[in-house]
This record gives structure tokens, sequence and C-alpha cells, in this order.
């Protein structure tokens, strides 16, 4: 665990506040990370990732309790979750590809929207930008919020339903006094935990955009590949640290809520 | 207000015996309408790259240059990450259920790291550190998959050892005078088979699907290859990407149905991460 991860991440940590030339102390890459390109870097990488964290969370909870309801055994639920396991995991090329295939400018549904007199092209849309990169990453994020909201579910006990129902509780007052306060947490919980899965995506972006959009993670890709300028070799360790950073303060919002869900999840 | 209550749970419980069963049964229309727009969400795209590729590239897949040392390495890679994550990751999740609770959240926290921190950052700090005779073996690439495995599979594992009398079959087995290695072999492993084979699959699904590390450490594991491959043969490559989808759920699919046959008979069904109590004892 810490040859695996802890290691690794104390070396970037390092490597952002060194010299290039030699080692000794620096800030100037840290500088060069907060600045220019790479501050527009993070805030689109942000915007992404709320976005992307929001969306898919709302569906993917949607999803997960029509399925949670459904039979135990049901050969819906068992596609569902089996679906969900393959498609959290689907990223890259392939996932860019499917989308060109649908939303490029001459994909199936872009045909169709065409054949209607709504060709998305012609109000603003553009797979390759952010409001396509918004659609593709849902493909991954959804699955992955069902197979994490689905434990979080069976801590809502059908016994406390049928009480509400017993004291004469209506469907509405039954999600805003029991069924909200208890999930939520575990909801927000959910929810920060996509927000660092999308932050954090690299594979999809890098094949779908090529750089044609500032994203964190394809900066750092970029110094990995070495695209870069003799002796900025460090500034992709300063960016790779601010991204830990940020996700560092959603896993501490994500302990936070864990702790207060686990009030009734035992 | 109370009356009409009464008559919905007197329209919703035909018998005295099965009152919640049918209503889980039932899904009313807002459930149809999400499950269906996300469906087609899900498969529309699937089905426009079919039409892309056509069927005829399906075939081609399997005689293109580097599939099969590609398929190999990305199989080994699986089998060696599997193994080591089953082995450092079950001890673990049933010492700490037994004897630490208190330490679970803090696992669970700490769990949660690989799936959010990000591969191109963690890549970046591996290559720096790691010594030149690990980074010349895909091993290294196995390592690092065992640590991004590990946050499935110790949630499986922990959502099958809360489902189970954790205490009462350890302490059975041993007054039965079972050592800890009988324990955990005849007793604990077969309880835990469904557990077991969701990590598994989970596992082996991420390894199959891992492309950021794997490219940016230099290996052609197999959707490196597909992704290098497709400069040259766009249909080719698409239509391998789709079968290793398909092939994926198709083996996930076998064995949640496998496991759920052999759970029938019990009380508790264990699907890939969730667990339902016994409704019987209480909380």
């Amino acid at each position: 665990m810490f040859l695996g991860l802890g290691l690794p991440a104390i070396a970037v940590a390092i490597g952002a506040f060194q010299n290039s030339s030699g080692g000794g102390f620096t800030l100037s890459n840290v500088k060069a990370a907060t600045h220019g390109i790479y501050l527009q870097g993070f805030e689109t990488s942000l915007e992404v990732a709320v976005v992307t964290a929001i969306v898919p969370g709302i569906v993917g909870f949607l999803v997960a309790y029509a399925i949670f309801t459904a039979k135990r055994g049901n050969l819906l639920r068992r596609v569902v979750i089996t679906a969900s396991g393959v498609f959290a995991n689907f990223g890259g090329v392939p996932l860019a590809f499917l989308f060109i295939a649908t939303l490029g400018s001459t994909g199936l549904v872009t045909g169709w929207l065409t054949a209607i007199g709504l060709n998305p092209y012609e109000h603003g849309f553009d797979l390759y930008t952010f409001s396509g990169i918004v659609i593709v990453y849902m493909y991954f994020q959804i699955p992955l919020m069902v197979l994490i909201m689905l434990p979080a579910l069976e801590g809502l006990r059908p016994a406390w339903r049928e009480a509400a129902q017993n004291l004469g509780a209506s469907s509405w007052q039954f999600w805003r006094y029991i069924g909200g306060p208890v999930l939520f947490p575990s909801f927000l919980g959910c929810v920060m935990l996509l927000f660092g899965s999308a932050l954090a995506a690299y594979a999809t972006a890098e094949a779908l955009t090529s750089g044609s959009i500032a994203l964190t993670p394809i900066q750092i890709g970029s110094f990995l590949n070495g695209n870069v300028l003799a002796g900025q070799q460090n500034i992709g360790k300063a960016l790779g640290l601010g991204l830990v950073v940020i996700i560092a303060i959603a896993m501490i919002i994500y302990t936070l809520a864990q702790r207060r869900a686990s009030r009734w999840l035992r | 207000m109370a009356a009409v209550v009464v008559d919905r749970l007197a329209e919703e419980t035909p018998g005295p015996a099965t009152p919640a069963r049918r209503r889980r049964g039932s899904l009313p229309v807002w459930r149809w309408a999400i499950l269906v727009i996300v469906g087609a969400y899900f498969v529309i795209p699937l089905y426009a790259a079919l039409r892309f590729t056509g069927f005829h590239s399906f075939p081609a897949v399997f005689t293109q240059e580097g599939f099969a040392p590609a398929l190999e390495l990305s199989v080994k890679l699986a089998a060696v990450t599997t193994v080591l994550t089953i082995v450092l990751m079950l001890p673990t999740s049933i010492y700490v259920h037994l004897r630490l609770p208190r330490v679970r959240r803090l696992l669970e926290g700490i769990t949660i790291l690989p799936i959010v921190i990000p591969p191109v950052v963690l890549i970046v700090g591996v290559l720096e550190v790691s010594p030149g005779f690990l980074k010349s073996t895909p091993y290294l690439l196995a390592l690092e998959y065992v640590v991004l495995a590990m946050p499935f599979a110790y949630r499986a594992f922990d959502a099958g050892l809360r489902a189970l009398e954790l205490h009462t079959l350890v302490e059975a087995a041993q007054s039965l005078g079972a050592g800890w290695r009988q324990t955990l072999w005849r007793v604990l492993l077969p309880n835990l088979r469904t557990a077991l084979l969701s990590a598994i699959v989970l596992t082996v699904a991420l390894v199959l699907g891992e492309f950021t590390m794997a490219s940016l450490a230099l290996y052609q594991t197999f959707p490196v290859w597909i992704v290098a491959f497709d400069q040259t043969s766009g249909p080719i490559s698409v239509a391998a990407s789709l079968l290793a989808l398909f092939v994926t759920w198709v083996f996930l699919m076998a064995i949640t149905m496998i496991a759920g046959r052999s759970r029938r008979s019990g009380g508790t069904e264990v699907s890939l991460f969730s667990v339902s109590r016994r409704t019987t004892g209480g909380s």
C-alpha cells in the first residue's frame, strides 16, 4: 500500500519544489503551475468535474433506487449491476470513438436531430469542447454512481417506510423527513467520489480532445510524454500536487459525510 | 389523509404473508421511464459504433498483428493482479472485521484513495521511485494495479463479511478444533464465495480496461494495443474494443448467475456491491 501509493505521492510532492537542474528548493514550479494556461487548466478541470459529479450523481441515484426496489434476483437488476461494472471501467479511445460515431459532426444522433431540424452544431454544441466532454464523462460516471450508491441504499430499511405509512405520511413527507436525511450524507459522499474520478480522468479526455481544451491531467500527461521545454519537467509534478490537494479537500468532505452516514448504516 | 393511506395499503397487501414482496416486484412508471432513458443513452452509442464497424470486422480482429502478445500480457497481468489482491486483501479484511472493527472506517477511507488519486499523477511518482529491475518488467504495472483494484476488492469483501455472522462462525470452528488455516479455508472461504467472485470480476475488468498507466509506462497491453492499432485501421480497432466490452459483460453476467443460484437456499443475496441483511434478527 505504502510502496504503491505513498512513496510515489511523496516523490511527486518533493519534485514539485525542486528545480530541474540540481534539486535545490524552489517555488517557481508551483508559481508556474498556478498561472496562465495551467491556471486555466485547473479552472476548466474543476468546472468539468463539478458538472460531471452532480448530474450523473442524480441520474445514478435514480437508477440505483429504481433497481434497488426491483425484486431481488430479478434479471433487469442483474443486467444493470453487471453492465455498471463494465461501463464504469470503460474509457479512453474506444469511448471517445463511440461518441464520435454518435454525436460527432456526421454521427448517428446528429443525423437524427438534423433531420428534425435541430442540428446540435448550430446550437452551440461541440463534441470536442466542454459540452461534449460532459456528455461523454457521464458514460462512466453514471455506472460508477450506481455501483457505489447501492450499498448505501441498503441502509434505507423497508420497515421505516412502512412505519411512516402507518403514521399517515405521504410519499413526499417520507422523502422529506426520513429518506432524504438518511441518504443525503451517503449521496454527498458518493458525489465527492465522482468529483475526484472526473478530475482524474485522463484517457478519455486525451482521446477526445487531443489537447484542444486545457485540462490539468492532459497537461500532466504532456509533461510525461516529453513535449516540454528543457528545465520545466517539474512543473508537471507541481500540477500533480495541485490535483492531489484539490482531491484531498474533496476526500475530507467525503469522510465527514461518511461519518454522518454511518450513524444509520451499521 | 389517513383513509387514503389505508386504502392504498389495502390495495398493496393482497395477502397477510407477502406485503413487502409485492411492492418490490412492481416497478412504477417513473422507474421504467428513467431506466429506458438512461438505457438509451448507453445503448445508442454502442449501436452507432456497431453500425460503423459492421459485423465483418469482427473476425479480422483475431488475425491482426500484435493481437496475441497484447492479449497475453493483459491476461497475465490480470492473473497476477488478482492473485496478489486476494492474498493481500482477504486476510486483511477478515482480520479487521474480527479484531479491529474500529479500523474499518479508516480502512474504508484509505481504500477510496486509489479511485480518486489521478493515475496520471501516480505513474509520475512510480516511475520516479521504482528500482530499475522492476521497471524493466511488466510486474511493476501489476503492483500498481493491485493498488488500483484494492478499493473494489475491499468493498466486495467488506460487503460479504458484513452479511456473515463472522464471530459465531469463527468461534464455532475453533471450538470444534479447527486451526486458523482450516477455519479460513473450509469455513470462511466457502461462505465468502460470492464476495470473492465479485472481487475477482471487478479486478479483472479493471486490469483489462486500464489504459492510462499502461500507456504512460510504455507497456503494450490490450487497451494500449487497440489505441496504437487505431492509427492504421479504425473499424477493426473499434470492433476489438466492442468485443472486449461484450466479453467482459458476459463474463460478469455468468458469474452473478452462478453465484445467485448457489445462494438461493440461504437468506442473503450478495450482488457485486450490495448485500441485503437477513430480515429476521432486527437491525
